[in-house]
């Protein structure tokens, strides 16, 4: 038997532990020293803790699962020394353990810089649970001494922004204090520097640049930081996060070759100057380099391994890769390869949005050819896929420009995932490669992207590969021609569109008559019953009165929860037309049940703050001057905003009021896969902005032009040309066909630009189908829309009016008192809810 | 903030020293929840009547503390009763309280009894 001894149970050490078990080897025993108090646990999610202060889920693998796999698990005890000639350690205890190999895997400690004062109360790093602690109780202490306290962060490096991020969750003011003229100096270029720090701002973190801290004021408790004579910042506490210094005291105290600056000195093999203690992670100096990052500290880790099993061919690489994406912080950075190029070396391209907090910059080679480095901040989504194009140097676009620019400008030509070559390392946390990942669905040990996380651990390191790896996965199942099943949640195998046909043939009218019938055993959930309320809603123009308990909870109660739990009221205002005495009746309720009171991005009026109780009351007096639901809760037609066209402006081609009126009252009540919306404007100067609808119309000398698929929000979208210089008349079928064939085809909570960019066939095939009738089906879905628009009734109407419905909108079922944990501040004239703890 | 959570402590059967009449049975929703008022407390009531099983729990959301729970959606997953908060989606355990999709702090949970068409919640206080 030969003894391996690992002093430091971090996350490198457990990773060795967990490769050895791995290897199934046998003839060793394994003895893991760790100096905290618990078994290993994820230090790079580290900052986790603060949401739920939940020390178990973060651990790397339960104290059990040493003891399963024959692992002599040591936790609070440090090892004081080692003797290489006699090949024993000493513990703290003054115990002696005899060793055949021994592996330090020490870590590191955060650096804290000689500064006058740092010894104070209220200073503190970042590196273990214990320091979170002490700055969760901190921070308490100090919320509840003062009300707006103040946090500073020494360092403005990627750890020293995910501590700002921290603090501010913990309720204190962030500032973050960095030496260097910008931010993550290692990472990032000055542009992007500023980029990242313009967006940071904008999020409430304070930046200090270019600041040297002469010392920490204070009697014992820290009071503030001074830079300057009179340069002077006030602060309540203080995170040093100023870099990191190697744990190396026992490899100098027993003589082992050290670096200049510190770390143990290893060859690729991981062996320090003794042949017999290897040294991996943070400690070791390797290439001339400490690596702060888990991934090269997990390839020395099942170096060491295979190293001492024989494996001697196995070696580290001599480039490590640093590329980094920065996480939980709010906004996307990234940088990979060489992030500054020297202008002798390669060519840099630059996209840079200011107003948008946007910065890409790729550098490329003198010829054009391969992508060596880039840098990317406010958005990443693309880092994955530009990383493995430069891990593997595969072929770029003929303008690499391509790469970064948005879809719109010609971009996104990032190429095909599945072109990436078999040993591109996808998760370099753990080492997987994209044949790796494509191997688990082949051979069919995985059927799904659960099955292949658990089979090859990608994605459970740091996380940032699991767009890709999802991406692979589907895309391998494509290419066996398993079919991708879109089905709409656990309790059903069939997607929106089949549950329309089963509801529409067997003519179903209960949720439970469809589960009943063909679902898979279960009860429902907050994702299949709204979306089969949806549907009965459709095919047999129900109102959400109809089966309230299925709807989604907006609907349940013909209104918007806002964020204290009370709700909003939006009546209909039929193309944005108002009279005066409706617009005084508007006043004179809000007034009455005091509600905060707006006009809403779709031009209608909004009045917030309604308790559940005050809902009827509210709808009994708006119904009563003439008002009806605007459906603003729902999946819905929401709006027909109009420009005031002919009959007013000097430009106008046609009554855009009138016409927009018309459409919202046709198509107001019907219930969609994803809210409505409509614009019609009186001519090309497009005031209605109606082609950012879902419907717009515009007029022209001739008639009107038809333009579908508009969409606001985070992905805008111009609707597109359908038909030109159309009749009224026309207009309205063409409508009626195209949302009919929306309603019926789209996903659940698909807009329609989103279903209509997706749709096989695009624009040509819509137009097939909505104007020449190819499908033969737009008779049906005239027929069908002229239903709905027959059936409606105005469901506020139809609840006010019946006492059982009205039993709906009480708080309490045994008690008339409404939500005594309602807490209103004044704000403006008017209230709002207070705010989130 | 945190008196507020602490107002509410998951009670076994066992523990149950009061049985708490809140409402006839028919007063409550079918597959759907209810709010009830117990001395301070807000406790949301479940039905499922699928299940012919009721469960109640803390009307208090712990993602951000606001009094909704009983207005959301209830279901299951895999087999596991739960409820969805109408605010953001976050979805308990009705039998354990566990949050479901997150890392939130559980709910409290409270037997309930079905009597003469009564509807009792058990409490400890
Ligand atoms: C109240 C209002 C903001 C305001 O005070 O102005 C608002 C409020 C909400 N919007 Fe909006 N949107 C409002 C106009 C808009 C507009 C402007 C417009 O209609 O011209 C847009 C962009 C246009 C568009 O929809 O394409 C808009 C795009 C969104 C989106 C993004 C949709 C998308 O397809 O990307 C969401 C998110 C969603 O629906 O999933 C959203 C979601 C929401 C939600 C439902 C968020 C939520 O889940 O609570 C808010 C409901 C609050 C409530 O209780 O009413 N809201 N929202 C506006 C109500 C208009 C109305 O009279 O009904
Ligand atoms: C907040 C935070 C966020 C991070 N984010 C990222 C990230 O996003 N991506 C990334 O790649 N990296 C990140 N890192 C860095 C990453 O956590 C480290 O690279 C990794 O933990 C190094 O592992 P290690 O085992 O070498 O050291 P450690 O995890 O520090 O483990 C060393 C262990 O050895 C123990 N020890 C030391 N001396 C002795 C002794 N004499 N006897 C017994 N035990 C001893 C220590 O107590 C410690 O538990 C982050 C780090 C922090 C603190
Ligand atoms: S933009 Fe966001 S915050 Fe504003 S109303 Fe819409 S959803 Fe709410
Ligand atoms: S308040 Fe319940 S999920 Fe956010």
């Amino acid at each position: 038997m030969k003894n391996i001894i690992v002093i430091g149970n971090g996350m490198v050490g457990y990773k060795f532990c967990e490769k050895f078990v791995a290897a199934q080897t046998t003839g060793f025993t394994l003895t893991i020293f760790g100096e905290e108090p618990r078994p290993a646990y994820d230090r790079v999610h580290l900052s986790a803790y603060f949401e739920d202060e939940n020390a178990t889920k973060l651990e790397m693998a339960p104290a059990s699962w040493y003891t399963e796999n024959n692992i002599n698990l040591i936790t609070n005890n440090r090892i004081v020394d080692i003797n290489k000639e006699a090949k024993t350690v000493t513990d703290q205890h003054n115990q002696q353990h005899t060793y055949d190999y021994l592996i330090l895997a020490t870590g590191s400690v955060p650096f804290v810089p000689p500064i006058k004062g740092v010894e104070k109360e209220g200073v503190f790093v970042y590196r273990t649970i214990e320091d979170l602690e002490g700055m969760i109780a901190y921070a308490k202490h100090i919320n509840q001494i003062k009300p707006n306290g103040k946090a500073a962060i020494l360092g403005g490096g990627l750890l020293g922004l995910e501590a700002g991020k921290a603090v501010m969750d913990m309720g204190l003011e962030p500032h973050v204090v960095e030496f260097a003229p910008k931010l993550m100096p290692r990472q990032l270029d000055a542009r992007s520097s500023k980029v990242l720090q313009l967006k940071l701002e904008s999020m409430g973190i304070h930046i200090h640049l270019s600041k040297a801290t002469n010392q920490i004021l204070g009697d014992e408790v820290i009071t503030g930081m001074e830079f300057g004579e009179d340069d002077i910042l006030e602060t309540d506490m203080l995170i040093i996060s100023a870099g990191i210094r190697p744990r190396d005291e026992l490899g100098k105290s027993c003589g082992l070759k050290m670096g200049i600056r510190g770390g143990i000195e290893v060859n690729n093999r991981m062996q320090t100057s003794d042949p017999y203690i290897y040294a991996i992670g943070e400690v070791a100096l390797y290439n001339q380099m400490i690596y702060g990052l888990v991934a090269p500290g997990y390839d020395m880790a099942h170096v060491a391994v295979q190293q001492i099993l024989g494996h001697t061919d196995i070696t580290m690489a001599s480039d490590i890769d640093m590329s980094t994406k920065l996480k939980l912080i709010g906004v996307d950075v990234a940088s990979f390869g060489t992030p500054f190029m020297p202008a002798d070396k390669g060519l840099s391209i630059i996209f840079e949005n200011k107003t948008q907090f946007l910065y890409k910059r790729i550098n490329v080679s003198l010829d054009g050819k391969k992508l060596l480095g880039g840098i990317m901040v406010g958005d990443a989504a693309d880092y994955s896929m530009l990383h493995q194009i430069y891990l593997n140097g595969m072929a770029i676009p003929e303008d690499p420009a391509q790469l970064i620019l948005p879809a719109s400008e010609g971009g996104g030509l990032l190429g095909d995932i599945m072109d990436l070559p078999d040993e591109a390392q996808v998760c370099s946390c753990e080492s997987v490669s994209k044949g790796q990942i494509c191997n688990t669905i082949e051979t069919g040990a995985a059927t799904d992207l659960a099955g292949v996380v658990s089979c090859t651990k990608a994605g459970t390191g740091c996380g940032g590969c699991k767009p890709m790896v999802k991406d692979l996965t589907e895309a391998t199942l494509k290419s066996l021609g398993i079919e991708v099943k879109d089905h709409i949640c656990e309790h059903f195998d069939f997607n929106r569109q089949e549950l329309y046909s089963l509801i529409q043939v067997k003519g179903y009218e209960t949720f439970n008559e469809v589960l009943d019938n063909h679902g898979n055993g279960g009860h429902g959930c907050e994702i299949c019953k709204p979306v089969i309320a949806s549907l009965m809603a459709t095919i047999h123009a129900d109102t959400a009165n109809k089966e309230y308990a299925i709807q989604d909870s907006n609907d349940r109660f013909l209104a918007n929860i806002q964020r204290n739990g009370t709700y909003s009221v939006v009546p209909r205002v039929p193309g944005g037309e108002i009279t005066p005495d409706k617009l005084i009746a508007l006043g004179e309720i809000a007034k009455k049940y005091d509600l905060y009171t707006k006009i809403t991005g779709g031009v209608r009026i909004d009045l917030f703050g309604a308790t559940l109780n005050q809902l009827p009351l509210i709808w009994k007096e708006l119904i009563s001057h003439g008002f009806e639901s605007g459906h603003a809760y729902g999946k819905s037609l929401r709006t027909v905003k109009t420009c005031v066209g002919s009959t007013w402006c000097r430009y106008g081609m046609d009554e855009s009021v009138s016409f927009g009126i018309e459409l919202e009252n046709r198509y107001r009540g019907i219930r969609a896969p994803h809210k409505i919306k409509g614009g019609v404007s009186g001519c090309i100067r497009e005031c209605a902005e109606a082609r950012g609808k879902d419907f717009g119309l515009i007029a022209v000398e001739g008639g009107w032009n038809l333009y579908v698929g508009g969409n606001g929000g985070a992905n805008p979208r111009h609707a597109e040309l359908l038909a030109e210089q159309i009749d009224n008349q026309t207009v309205i079928k063409y409508l009626d066909r195209y949302l009919m064939f929306y309603m019926r085809t789209a996903k659940p909570l698909q807009r329609t630009a989103a279903w209509q960019e997706r749709l096989d066939g695009g624009m040509a095939y819509l137009k097939e189908v909505i104007i020449e009738d190819k499908l033969g089906i737009a008779a049906d879905l005239e027929a069908e829309m002229q239903t709905l628009v027959n059936k409606f009734e105005c469901e506020w109407t139809q609840a006010v009016n019946n006492p059982e419905m009205m039993k709906r909108f009480n708080h309490f079922v045994n008690s008339k008192e409404e939500d005594d944990n309602l807490v209103f501040v004044p704000m403006r004239e008017q209230k709002m809810p207070q705010q989130w703890q | 903030m945190e008196t507020f959570l602490s107002k509410y402590t998951k009670t076994a059967p066992a523990e149950v020293t009061t049985w708490f009449k809140a409402a006839s049975v028919n007063d409550f929703p079918k597959d759907g929840g209810a709010c009830v008022k117990y001395k301070d407390k807000q406790i949301a009531v479940f039905n499922f009547e699928r299940l012919n099983q009721w469960f109640a729990c803390q009307n208090l959301c712990p993602h951000k503390l606001e009094m909704v729970l009983s207005r959301g959606m209830i279901g299951d997953h895999q087999g596991i009763p739960k409820v969805a908060c109408p605010l953001h989606k976050k979805t308990f355990s009705l039998e354990s309280g566990e949050n479901l999709n997150g890392d939130l702090p559980a709910i409290a949970t409270y037997p309930v009894k079905i009597e003469a068409g009564f509807v009792y919640i058990g409490f400890s206080d």
